[in-house]
């Protein structure tokens, strides 16, 4: 791994990023529909990949750090610090805001890495690979419908499940954050055209609706 | 579109999944010992089974795990689905041409 010999001042480096929607922010303001449905990033939070067995010692350590792996498709784990999804049978994505990553003070990555130690299994700093979007209102449900063809009825998908699927034809994971509310990671490159993507979703809703 | 129950995930679309070809190919114990035209067999030479047919999928876009199908080709029902490493499920004490495992 590549140690630099003088760490980065966070506030430079702070100045010199640009994260994978921000061309899109005015677009995401004037595209919300007040009360009605709200698109917004949020950019440059910390994400971790993890692969390990839940079971062995790794993965209990590792567990301890981000307060639980999840045990099936669909759950998260957290103790406010970071979230954590389950990717698959031994593999997890933890998040976190981006103050807990290390190069901005925080410690997230080290903890995780010091975790693991040397039995097998992965710990990799995924911050830049997604970005994430956040859907809200009352419409958002209506608007994700129309390109993911999970069950997104709150009867199948509560508040608190987080699922890998494809929206709008592009791989995402979705996790609803609250009861209108979702949070989408698309992988860096997918962003512009979700973005675009959910903003077309979204026009109708600014129309008065037809009787 | 084919609606696929991945062990892990449950119930997805197609589209989430590729295809990975017969299943219960096995690797050659001894791949040095083979002649060209034994080893041309294993890596390019399937069945091409008119009905019921075992074959390897992956939920690329969800879990990322490989599971086995028993899928008629035919109509596309999908008569199973069962874990890498386990026997096709239906089988008989004799082993139908075909299946190497
Ligand atoms: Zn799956």
């Amino acid at each position: 791994m590549a140690e630099t010999a003088t760490p980065a001042n966070p506030e430079t480096l702070r100045a010199a990023r640009r994260s994978p929607a921000s061309h899109l922010a005015p677009t995401f303001e004037s595209g919300s529909v007040a009360g009605t449905v709200a698109l917004t990033e949020i950019p440059f939070q910390t994400m971790v990949g993890i692969r390990v067995g839940r079971a062995s010692d790794a993965g209990a350590r590792l567990a301890s750090v981000t307060g639980g792996l999840p045990a099936a498709c669909g759950e998260i784990s957290g103790d406010g610090r970071a979230t954590t999804l389950w990717l698959g049978p031994e593999e997890f994505l933890v998040i976190a805001p981006e103050s807990a990553h290390d190069s901005l003070g925080g410690d997230l990555v080290r903890a995780l890495v010091e975790a693991l130690g040397d039995d097998p299994g992965q710990v990799v700093d995924l911050s830049a690979n997604r970005t994430t979007f956040e859907l809200s209102g009352v419409r958002a449900r209506d608007v994700l419908e129309k390109g993911c063809s999970l069950d997104l009825h709150p009867r199948a998908f509560r508040t608190g499940t987080a699922l890998a699927t494809e929206i709008g034809n592009i791989p995402a994971i979705l996790l609803k954050s609250g009861e209108d509310s979702f949070r989408i990671f698309p992988r860096a490159s997918f962003a512009d055209f979700l973005g675009r993507w959910l903003l077309d979703g979204m026009r109708e809703f600014a129309s008065p609706e037809v009787p | 579109m084919l609606l696929i129950s991945c062990p892990n995930c449950g119930p997805r679309d197609e589209t989430e999944f590729h295809y990975g070809g017969q299943a219960h190919v096995a690797y050659p114990e001894n791949p040095d010992a083979l002649t060209d035209r034994q080893w041309a067999e294993y890596l390019f030479y399937r069945d091409n089974t008119k009905g019921a047919f075992a074959e390897r999928w992956v939920h690329s876009t969800g879990c990322r795990q490989w599971f086995n199908m028993l899928r008629d080709t035919v109509s596309y029902d999908i008569q199973a689905i069962y874990k890498m490493g386990e026997p096709r499920p239906g089988m008989n004490a004799t082993t139908p041409e075909g299946a190497t495992k």
